[in-house]
């Protein structure tokens, strides 16, 4: 398949910070490719300038045979966007959103209403296309905002963080969703996320972490570099070493947890039961998961680190709009 | 051919957005009814206006009022890109593949033709300040509403793309509108104001406007003198010094600062963001 982004020691400076530091990678059509990693990581800003709403410091993007930072007006065309924040006009329906939407990105008069009711239908939005979008919920702003982004039938569609602050079982619409827009239109979907269980239905994803690529592979590959399953044991302190030493193995500690791989790990629990007798407080066996492949690359959990001072501004100002509307 | 779908998208949704506004409809009508029911008739009661003292103050003012509330009517228009900012609407408009000229003249058309409604309502106004009206003194002030709206809210586009937040607002408001209103002849004459602050009001394009507005609104009104047969309010106000030019040169001055307005408020929004 062809490459339809293609990125080449991509750098993104602000001021002193370096948001993305120097990335390469390439999203071939029609996949479903994800960008895993904490905020701050990097992943919004490469959305950012793909989609030309930023400009790179160094290195080159190129998006379905257009160069971003030459051809703006042409990569735009291409491309779908749903941002982070909501993008929707409250004030009109769900039907004249889409209708500007189309106007915007000239979707011929004859074949808007056949796209709309495709997109609506995709979406189950049907019966509100007349409501006013104000009277949604956020699930639904959401979902229409990716039918919005899909009306003109992008080449790629850029979900940014798309399931943020949704219930699971909505989280699981849109995904689903996601899938049978990449079946049916052939969008290649460019997301980012910070959820792992999201990330599993990924073509291919990208784990990012201070602006630098850590790897890249299938969802089955990067677990598969685990090797075996994933124990988790709770206990004192001086495990940590311990465990090292007797089993020779890494071992990663998140709180008061040790995190180390062992193939066949159900038949290994007795063995270290009996090993260390009275110290371990408890013991998990679990398959690999994508959290084990962060862990093991970045040497920290995804969820346990601090945002940078910036994203956690951000967030505030989105806290506090949010809390105006 | 493109960026014309992008004006008249534009423009459409300031006007629909527009009309599911009540409030800001309450507005329109509410606040000159109380300029010229309270304002006009309290001042009219106390005061005479000099050089010209059978023409009453609430005329003087009407056509003043018609330039103020053209003069918020499109500064909210244009205010409402920092409403679309925070909402996070501007960026659906940002990142798409349009020209962004063709986004402020569509804002600054949309401002025009709701200030044309601000006007209607106002119309309906005149017999409160003893004006009297025809179907093509009408129709100028439609017209006239509508040129001197676009110019002003391309202005506002100009600043509200500068501008982040609501926050900054107050201080646009203190230091940018009510200077313009202040200084644009709708409250007291130019003739009779000291000489520093004939220099700004010359300087500001809205008194080219209310000035324009006087030329036509008083054309077909005549006022009653003591003693005498009546006289064309028209003529008695460029007597007295309450009309200062010529209609077609205040047109001309306000034609050409909408076209530099509209140029600048295309400009400074294609920077934006």
């Amino acid at each position: 398949m062809p490459d339809i982004i293609r990125v080449e020691g991509l750098v993104k400076k602000f001021g002193e910070f370096t948001a993305v530091a120097g990335i390469d990678f390439t999203v071939q059509a029609g996949e479903i490719f994800g960008f895993l990693g904490p905020n701050g990581a990097g992943k919004s800003t490469t959305i950012k300038i793909l989609a030309t709403l930023l400009k790179g410091s160094g290195g080159k993007a190129m998006l379905a045979g257009y160069d971003v930072a030459v051809s703006p007006n042409e990569v735009r065309q291409c491309i779908g966007l749903v941002f982070q924040d909501q993008s929707l006009d409250e004030r009109m329906t769900a039907e004249e959103n889409l209708w500007f939407h189309a106007m915007l990105y000239d979707v011929p008069k004859d074949l808007f209403a056949t796209r709309m009711e495709q997109v609506l239908t995709m979406v189950d939005l049907t019966d509100r296309k007349k409501s006013l979008v104000r009277t949604f919920s956020g699930g639904m702003k959401r979902r229409l905002e990716i039918a919005r982004g899909l009306l003109h039938h992008p080449r790629v569609l850029f979900l940014d963080e798309p399931t943020l602050g949704l219930d699971p079982q909505t989280r699981n619409a849109i995904w689903k969703h996601v899938r049978k827009l990449r079946d049916e239109i052939g969008t290649t979907v460019f997301m980012t996320t910070h959820y792992m269980d999201e990330a599993e239905n990924c073509d291919h994803i990208a784990i990012i972490d201070h602006g630098k690529i850590q790897a890249i592979d299938t969802p089955a590959n990067l677990k598969r570099t685990i090797g075996g399953d994933t124990i988790v044991v709770g206990g004192d302190d001086g495990l940590l070493d311990e465990l090292r030493s007797k089993y020779n193995v890494e071992v990663q500690k998140t709180g008061s947890e040790f995190h180390f791989q062992m193939p066949s790990g159900a038949e290994f629990v007795p063995r270290i039961v009996a090993d260390f007798a009275g110290r371990i407080r408890s013991i998990q066996v679990k398959q690999p998961s994508l959290e084990d492949v962060f862990l093991k690359l970045t040497g920290r959990a995804i969820r346990e680190q601090e945002g940078s001072a910036l994203d956690s501004m951000r967030q505030n100002v989105q806290l506090w709009r949010r809390g105006r509307r | 051919m493109r960026g014309l779908k992008v004006i008249y998208t534009i423009w459409l949704r300031e006007f629909i957005t527009f009309m599911r506004e009540k409030f800001r409809i309450i507005a329109m009508i509410g606040q000159p009814l109380l300029y010229l029911l309270i304002l006009g008739k309290g001042i009219t009661a106390g005061m005479r206006l000099n050089g010209a003292e059978n023409v009453d103050y609430i005329s003087f003012m009407y056509p003043g009022i018609i330039g103020m509330s053209i003069l918020f009517t499109s500064m909210f228009s244009a205010i409402s890109i920092i409403w679309d900012k925070e909402f996070g609407f501007l960026k659906e408009v940002l990142v798409a593949p349009v020209p962004r000229w063709g986004v402020a003249l569509g804002k600054s058309l949309g401002g025009a033709t709701i200030a044309m409604f601000q006007s209607v309502i106002l119309i309906c106004m005149a017999p409160l300040a003893g004006i009297s009206l025809s179907v093509v003194v009408v129709i100028q002030m439609l017209l006239l509403s509508f040129l001197i709206s676009f110019a002003i809210t391309s202005f506002f586009v100009a600043v509200a793309s500068r501008m982040e937040s609501m926050q900054s607002f107050q201080v646009v408001m203190n230091f940018v509108v009510m200077p313009i209103y202040f200084l644009s002849g709708a409250m007291f004459p130019m003739s009779s104001a000291p000489g520093w602050m004939k220099t700004l009001m010359a300087l500001n394009p809205l008194t080219y406007g209310v000035d324009a507005f006087r030329n036509v609104i008083f054309s077909r009104t005549l006022v009653a003198v003591p003693g005498g047969p009546a006289v064309p309010l028209l003529d008695m106000a460029r007597a007295g010094g309450l009309v200062h030019w010529g209609l077609s040169f205040d047109l001309g001055v306000m034609t050409l600062s909408a076209a530099a307005l509209a140029a600048a408020g295309a400009w400074a929004f294609s920077r934006a963001a």
